[in-house]
């Protein structure tokens, strides 16, 4: 049997919340919704106030102004110890007198549940975690993905009607982190509690989340789905923070875009008159030759250098205007083949639909 | 260290392989070169640790005329007042200790709870005492709580007592002016050991649902016992050992092991019963740092072991 977390998950309902730390400010007008059971990641760089907001919402931090709703209630005044969030802390803040089981139990003995209710559910939740069985094992006995799942289950076992998690995953190892990552992401589907999540890895917000909110500088530069995200950026910074990308200044003006003389095919209607950058991903460039042109909007470039990496290529061009751009491919054979050399001219394309602008800052 | 690059020639026989003879006299040869690096300090440790202490032990088994008997110890468990002696130190020890702990536990606490600055402020003033002679601030107590002292003056013309009370010159004086220069052992360790308290730990506790109270009670509380512990320890030993407060504050009424052996050498010149005096404060000391390490060594190894 699950814990039965899906019917109490509630939405959070975050509203021009201010912080500021003497004459700095962290945060400012900040609102944010997030819906019963949603799993939302606030993605951004560190300064960027993500951890701040979710210590304004486990209520370790008090904010300057602004309201906090949980399924309509105001907590933004609660003591952490009433809000009844669970909170995954960045190094785990396991309790180190205290044995795995006390640990996870920790919660519900705050909530005076009976020992049988204790025992029933904390094995339930280390169950759930793929802990089953060392309830007794000391907390620096265990290694540090298990300390993960023990703060995880200890997180979840009071049926909290929110998680936050603050970077868990960062003191894990490459490998044992993607796992997790798949492993939290499963868990978050089959309990559907509402989860706030903080990391400043976008290929991790990318892989786990319902939603992420890009902050920069105490504000939402862009908040949509990790999709959207990717292929529609609205700034720069989320350009550039989201994936890899080349900037490519073009210039809008008689309702067409263009790329000094080139005008550019482009699928979205174009914007108002001025300057742009053009964000082109690495993977979106193709090499170019010259009898495949037709349709693309084409950049001629010269080939600077060409990185070989296994599965994947990363060459290095520079564009007429001396911009350098970076192309990445995989390397299938018909690519390989026809590899060009170091300052070598070549052309690259870029599908109409591949065309983004955001403003250039 | 590595090894010696001056035998590997001879290490490796013509066919190639490593030969083993060679490398373990290599081996031998570094051993016996940490043990000359080694020296000095062990010297050291010979000639101002064991050869005093042997020396103590050595003087202790002569009695007045220079015979070798059993006559300094026997006294142990023939005259009364030395058992009293005994009694006395422990019992001024555990009281001394107490009221650290009691005064110690909470000052630390706030120290560990203030910000940077204003912690580094007021461990100068808990340190400050420290630069002070132990004489003089026995002298300022003496000062402040005789009979026609600071405190009984002002309760007296304040008309909250009529009679002076008896704070000097007596258990109640040793105490106080002992609790006072024994605090900062006690307040500098726990200070330390709390400040190495995870704040995430006392923010889970909250965020889990434990009242801030709740939080200190079961998670500040039992993580700071090793820090505890160790200043109890501390303070407690240096107590069973303390001469200069209880010489002046106890006015000849609280008689403290270490006056004893003050009595014995400089009164009656008798140095063995001296020595024996401190062959037995030794022991019993040791025996209670064992004791301590057992008994919280095993209890709390979680805690101690933590990184």
């Amino acid at each position: 049997m699950l814990l039965s977390l899906a019917p109490s998950a509630l939405p959070i309902g975050i509203n021009g919340i201010e912080k500021r730390f003497g004459a700095v400010s962290i945060l400012s007008d900040l609102s944010l919704d997030v819906a019963a059971g949603e799993f939302l990641t606030l993605l951004g760089p560190s300064g960027s106030g993500k951890t701040t907001l979710l210590m304004i919402l486990a209520g370790f931090v008090r904010a300057n102004a602004g309201s906090i709703k949980v399924g309509g209630e105001e907590i933004i005044t609660m003591p952490p110890h009433r809000r009844n969030i669970g909170m995954v802390f960045q190094n785990y803040a396991l309790f180190p007198h205290m044995n795995v089981f006390h640990n996870v139990a920790f919660p519900l003995k705050q909530r005076r549940a009976s020992a049988a209710d204790t025992r029933e559910r904390v094995e339930k939740a280390l169950d759930l975690v793929r802990l089953q069985g060392l309830g007794e094992r000391r907390v620096d006995q265990l290694s540090g993905g298990q300390r993960q799942r023990v703060a995880l289950a200890r997180a979840i076992v009071f049926e909290p009607r929110i998680v936050l998690m603050d970077e868990p995953l960062s003191a894990l190892d490459k490998g044992l982190r993607e796992h997790m990552q798949i492993e939290l992401r499963n868990l978050h589907r089959r309990l559907g509690m509402t989860t706030v999540y903080v990391t400043h890895d976008q290929r991790e917000a990318i892989t786990m989340s319902d939603r992420i909110a890009v902050m920069n500088a105490g504000r939402i530069e862009q908040i949509d789905q990790p999709e959207a995200l990717y292929a529609r950026p609205k700034t720069k910074f989320v350009a550039g923070f989201i994936g890899e990308s080349n900037f490519i200044p073009v210039e809008c003006r008689n309702g067409s875009v263009w790329y000094e003389d080139h005008k550019l095919r482009m699928n979205a209607p174009a914007p108002s008159a001025g300057r742009y950058l053009m964000v082109a991903r690495p993977e979106k460039l193709r090499l170019l030759a010259d009898t495949d042109q037709a349709g693309l909007n084409v950049l001629p470039a010269t080939v600077g250098d060409v990185i070989y990496q296994g599965d994947s290529f990363i060459c290095y061009a520079t564009l007429r205007d001396g911009r350098q751009v970076t192309l990445r491919d995989y390397c299938r054979s018909d690519v390989l083949a026809k590899l060009p050399a170091p300052g070598e001219p070549i052309t690259l394309g870029i599908d109409a639909q591949d065309v983004v602008l955001v403003a250039d800052q | 260290m590595s090894v010696g690059s001056a035998s590997l020639g001879q290490a490796v026989r013509p066919d190639g392989v490593l030969n083993a003879d060679v490398l373990r006299a290599d081996a031998r040869r570094q051993a016996l070169g940490l043990l000359a690096l080694l020296s000095p300090g062990l010297f050291l440790v010979f000639a101002v640790i064991v050869v005093p202490i042997g020396w103590l032990f050595w003087l202790s088994l002569f009695d007045e005329t220079g015979q070798l008997s059993p006559a300094n110890y026997a006294r142990f468990f023939e005259q009364a007042s030395y058992i009293k002696t005994f009694a006395t130190t422990f019992k001024v020890a555990f009281v001394v200790t107490g009221a650290c702990v009691l005064f110690g536990y909470p000052l630390a606490y706030m120290l560990s709870q203030l910000p940077r600055r204003a912690a580094s402020i007021c461990l100068i003033f808990v340190i400050l005492p420290f630069w002070t002679s132990v004489l003089v601030r026995t002298y300022a107590w003496l000062v402040i709580l005789q009979r026609k002292g600071l405190i009984n003056n002002w309760l007296i013309d304040l008309g909250v007592i009529g009679q002076p009370l008896p704070l000097a010159n007596n258990f109640a004086g040793v105490v106080i002016g002992m609790t006072h220069i024994m605090l900062p052992f006690l307040v500098l360790p726990l200070y330390a050991s709390m400040k190495t308290i995870d704040q995430d730990c006392l923010r889970a506790g909250m965020n889990l649902g434990a009242s801030p109270a709740a939080t200190f009670r079961q998670i500040f509380f039992p993580l700071s016992l090793p820090g505890l512990a160790s200043g109890v320890v501390i303070v407690f030993v240096l107590c069973l050992g303390f001469f200069v407060t209880p010489a002046l504050m106890g006015g000849g009424k609280v008689i403290m092991w270490a006056m004893r052996m003050e009595q014995a050498t400089s009164l009656y010149s008798n140095w063995g019963a001296g020595a024996a005096l401190g062959v037995v404060l030794l022991a019993v000391t040791l025996a209670l740092l064992g004791l301590f390490q057992r008994l919280l060594g095993a209890r709390a190894t979680g805690v101690w072991s933590r990184r």
